[in-house]
């Protein structure tokens, strides 16, 4: 298509969904959205801060996230990054956890722990009146920097976290998810479950928790993002608050590569649920893979994009076998997983999963078509403003730009990196990334049959 | 310490919400009584479209339980002029995202979208409130995703069949007897012939709410409005029953047995829902009582029962007042290893004795309505959330200009009202309690029963 098309007319072409060059969506799919100016510095404590300066509303949104999720555990005390986390705020600062809940409620400040294979840390959401900010940073900087960990509540909380596994251990989503990750992670503690095993939570100890957060919780490696109504100056003062008295940096143990799998697997765990839970996948890529925005786009055709992919056509358009089934890549720091997930009646468990593993199949050896790869960055494109239209949204993606090194332009240049994809490209990284003879499979509540 | 708390709240509660409100809402109603609302904010160059029938599982008659939530499944399946998958797909085109969801009360359809494209969302919406094709094919597929569903939602997890339990048994004669899915043996027998006739009784502009808010201009949607909707004929609508619960006067029981670890128990009291925002006083007095119960960690129910004397491991309560049909007033939990739901109830009614004898205090109340009138603020960052409190105030008939009266009212709760409401509706004539009593997981299933069967219960 040449340039010489008109605006209008090439309006009207994507309105038909014809397919389109390239050329045709940048003229279109390059609208002037207002982006997010986002200021970054090094607090005199050493932490990382991203801010976006923002009056529209009378609130602040703070997040506080270091590098100690569950891959900072170990097989014999896993849970105690989660339990970690968890404590902070149930005693802090002379203040017990009675004490921090009332206060907080008090100004209607909306705090909360966040944890995930990579980050553990704190959400604050506060109106930015000067008395109820004062007071709820005041709290968030006591929780995080002067956390008591306290026998009493330890003895209690590790009593529910027992109960939270006992009760998962009965239920297919549950059982599907950390056999799954068992399978593709192996030795790697992105294998062990978030919130530990009974076994190992119950001998966790408090000195256990002392010295992971002495490990861990370091000011250099942390990560403050801050979005709402406060000036920089504010912005700063906030960010050393919150971070000045954090534990002295610790060289932090190196963590082992994720190895690739070499051999398919396939697991069937008996359930007397009537539906089977499915999860096929393996280790996919880390945050900063070059082959982000390929896998993200082609992704988005194979079981991303809801109704435009290819999985949920096949499963459920076509065959009513499933009401959600689905695909996708999750980036960590070192590779996270590669996941196709249904839950089908148990009758039409070896059926469904022969079709979601045909249309993988089908996806890598040819890669998308022209009119789905079109499909999917229009709508990955023309959608993006929805994706920074609350400060909630904003203050997840500084999170995620802090914590993961990404280009301080990461959002700027997001629909230009969607645009570059190419089908080829897709095709080419999909055969990268994804081995189909060398998968794992999980299916809980398998039928007796065997497979076919 | 304390001084300061109140000084705090005090300032909070004297912000005049004025100050805080964002644009009013601005109505305009069709001459074939499609109510259009448009709420202005223009922080993003977003808008959400939300078009709300006044139809859900409420006004489902038995052997066709479900029917509301398949219809809604239906409306992706093809108009006329949109084939079966083509709406998703080109609100998807345009960047925007779908979805609908059914309830007791309402089926609501919405999108999130680029603000140049309403006209595109509008033009789709307004086509299929009157050109459903409703074909056998479409629809012999789509049930089938249907039971799945439901099997997701509510056959595999003890706890939803709990609570499904406490509503069969709670209402009796009302339609919330049933769950919203639907039973699925009438989900086995539904046809096509069911779905049609649902369409036609209930999708008509004079029985549905349209709530555009984000950044856009009023005038300009309402002339959308009248462009794309304002063609379609209104329709006499069916009379809806009243089917009034009879009033319950003894306490009734029900267990669930089901695959789990722990028991859970639930809890529901008859409770009064809103009716009138401005005059009605006991529904407001119910929030607090929940709020004192459950608003934060440091409420009655966590301290005492998972904090101080540990018998559970989870514990909740909750109460919605904005509903078309009768209400609940709720609490659940979940016993500690070692403990009984029996002990669980024992100790949740021995705090409310505590409420109904000694009351709350000023401080708790204070507390609660703190947290009501930062989210109020909070909720300004989100036009979705502020286009469903809308389409929830108008499906309920309480009218969106009611969403600040509520704060208002609320925050001229006093204790006095919350020990009264605690002593009039928290008593034992007016109670359903569900348990699930937890069994093995086992490894005998009965076998796919033979072709020609029934294979679902």
């Amino acid at each position: 298509m040449g340039l010489a098309m008109t605006m209008k007319q090439v309006c009207q072409t994507l309105g038909k969904q014809f397919s389109v060059g390239v050329f045709a969506l940048l003229l279109t799919a390059a609208p002037v959205y207002a982006g997010v100016k986002i200021q970054h510095w090094q607090a005199k404590s050493g932490a990382k801060v991203l801010f976006v300066e923002n009056h529209d509303l009378p609130m602040l949104d703070v997040a506080v996230d270091v590098d100690a999720g569950s891959r900072r555990d170990t097989p014999e005390k896993a849970g105690r990054a989660a339990l970690t986390v968890h404590l902070l705020q149930l005693g802090a600062g002379g203040m017990n956890d009675d004490e921090i809940a009332r206060k907080l409620a008090d100004i209607g400040a909306e705090m909360g722990e966040s944890f995930d294979p990579d980050r553990a840390g704190y959400r604050l959401r506060t109106l930015s009146s000067p008395r109820e900010r004062d007071q709820a940073l005041d709290i968030m900087a006591k929780v995080l920097q002067q956390p008591g960990f306290p026998e009493t509540v330890l003895t209690r909380e590790k009593a529910r976290t027992i109960a939270g596994l006992k009760e998962a251990e009965t239920r297919p989503e549950n059982i599907a998810e950390k056999a799954f990750f068992k399978a593709i992670y192996g030795n790697h503690p992105y294998a062990l479950p978030g919130d530990g095993e009974v076994r190992t939570v119950s001998k966790l100890t408090r000195q256990d928790l002392i010295d992971f957060y002495e490990a861990h919780y370091a000011a250099s490696g942390a990560i403050v993002s801050l979005i709402g109504d406060v000036t920089r100056a504010q912005a700063e003062a906030i960010a050393e608050q919150l971070t000045a008295k954090l534990p002295r940096a610790q060289p932090q143990a190196a963590l082992p590569p994720v190895v690739p799998l070499t051999q398919a697997s396939t697991l069937r765990i008996p359930h007397p649920a009537t539906q089977t839970h499915i999860l096929i996948g393996a280790p996919g890529i880390a945050r900063g893979d070059p082959d982000y925005f390929t896998l993200y786009v082609g992704n988005y055709v194979l079981g991303g994009g809801g109704f435009d992919s290819r999985i949920l056509t096949e499963i459920r358009e076509k065959r009513g076998l499933a009401y959600s089934a689905y695909s996708y890549f999750i980036p960590f720091k070192q590779p996270g997983p590669f996941q196709i997930g249904l839950q089908t009646k148990k009758q039409d468990a070896d059926t469904a999963l022969q079709v979601a593993r045909a249309t993988l199949a089908a996806f890598i050896k040819t890669g998308p078509t022209d009119a789905e790869l079109d499909q999917a960055k229009n709508n990955i494109i023309l959608g993006f403003p929805l994706r920074i239209d609350t400060n909630r949204k904003i203050l997840d993606y500084l999170a995620v730009i802090g914590f993961y090194d990404l280009p301080l332009t990461y959002l700027d240049d997001f629909t230009r990196n969607v645009d570059k994809v190419t089908a080829q490209q897709v095709r080419a990284a999909f055969q990268r990334h994804v081995d189909t003879d060398k998968m794992a499979t999980v299916m809980v509540g398998a039928p007796e049959a065997a497979a076919k | 310490m304390r001084k300061v708390t109140g000084m705090l709240w005090a300032v909070l509660l004297a912000l005049p919400l004025a100050a805080l409100a964002a644009n009013q809402p601005q109505e305009k109603i069709l001459a074939n009584g499609l109510k259009v609302i448009v709420k202005e904010d223009h922080r993003a160059p977003v808008v959400v479209s939300q078009i709300w029938y006044k139809a859900g599982s409420m006004d489902e008659h038995n052997g066709t339980t479900g029917v509301a939530h398949v219809l809604e499944h239906m409306m992706f399946k093809g108009t006329k002029s949109v084939p079966a998958g083509e709406f998703s797909k080109r609100v998807a085109a345009a960047g925007g995202r779908d979805n609908a969801a059914t309830d007791t009360d309402f089926t609501f359809y919405h999108q999130v979208i680029g603000r140049s494209k309403l006209p595109l969302v509008l033009r789709l919406e307004a086509d299929r409130m009157h050109n459903l094709l409703l074909s056998e094919k479409e629809f012999s597929k789509e049930i089938e995703v249907v039971r799945n569903e439901r099997r997701w939602r509510i056959d595999d997890k003890p706890h939803a069949q709990v609570q499904v339990q406490l509503m069969a048994t709670a209402f009796e004669a009302n339609p919330y007897h049933w769950p919203v899915i639907g039973w699925m043996d009438d989900l086995q027998h539904m046809t096509v012939q069911d779905a049609r006739a649902w369409y036609q009784a209930w999708y008509a502009p004079n029985n549905a709410v349209l709530v555009v808010a984000g950044d856009v201009k009023a005038p300009e949607v309402f002339k959308l409005a009248e462009q794309y909707f304002g063609p379609i004929k209104r329709k006499v609508l069916p009379v809806r029953k009243p089917q009034q619960e009879p009033e319950q006067t003894g306490i009734r029981r029900v267990v669930v047995k089901a695959p789990a670890k722990w028991p859970y128990l639930l809890m529901g009291w008859k409770a009064p829902r809103l009716k009138d925002a401005a005059k009605d006083s006991d529904p407001y007095a119910l929030e607090m009582l929940a709020g004192v119960l459950d608003a934060n960690t440091a409420a009655r129910l966590p301290k005492a029962l998972v904090r101080d004397s540990q018998i559970a491991s989870e514990i909740g309560a909750g109460y919605d007042s904005v509903q078309r049909g009768p209400d609940l007033f709720e609490i659940d939990g979940t016993p500690s290893e070692g403990k009984s739901v029996e002990q669980l109830e024992a100790a949740i009614r021995n705090e409310l004795e505590k409420i109904k004898r000694d009351g709350v205090t000023e401080e708790e109340l204070a507390r609660v309505k703190a947290q009501v009138i930062a989210s109020r603020v909070y909720q300004r960052d989100s036009v979705f959330y502020q286009a469903m409190q809308i389409g929830q105030m108008e499906i309920t008939g309480l009218g969106y200009q009611n969403i600040d009266t509520r704060i208002e009212k609320l925050k001229a709760v006093t204790p006095q009202q919350v020990q009264d409401v605690a002593r009039k509706y928290l008593i034992d004539d007016k109670l359903t309690v569900a348990t699930l009593d937890p069994q093995p997981l086992s490894e005998k299933q009965p076998m796919a029963p033979p072709k020609g069967l029934r294979d679902e219960k």
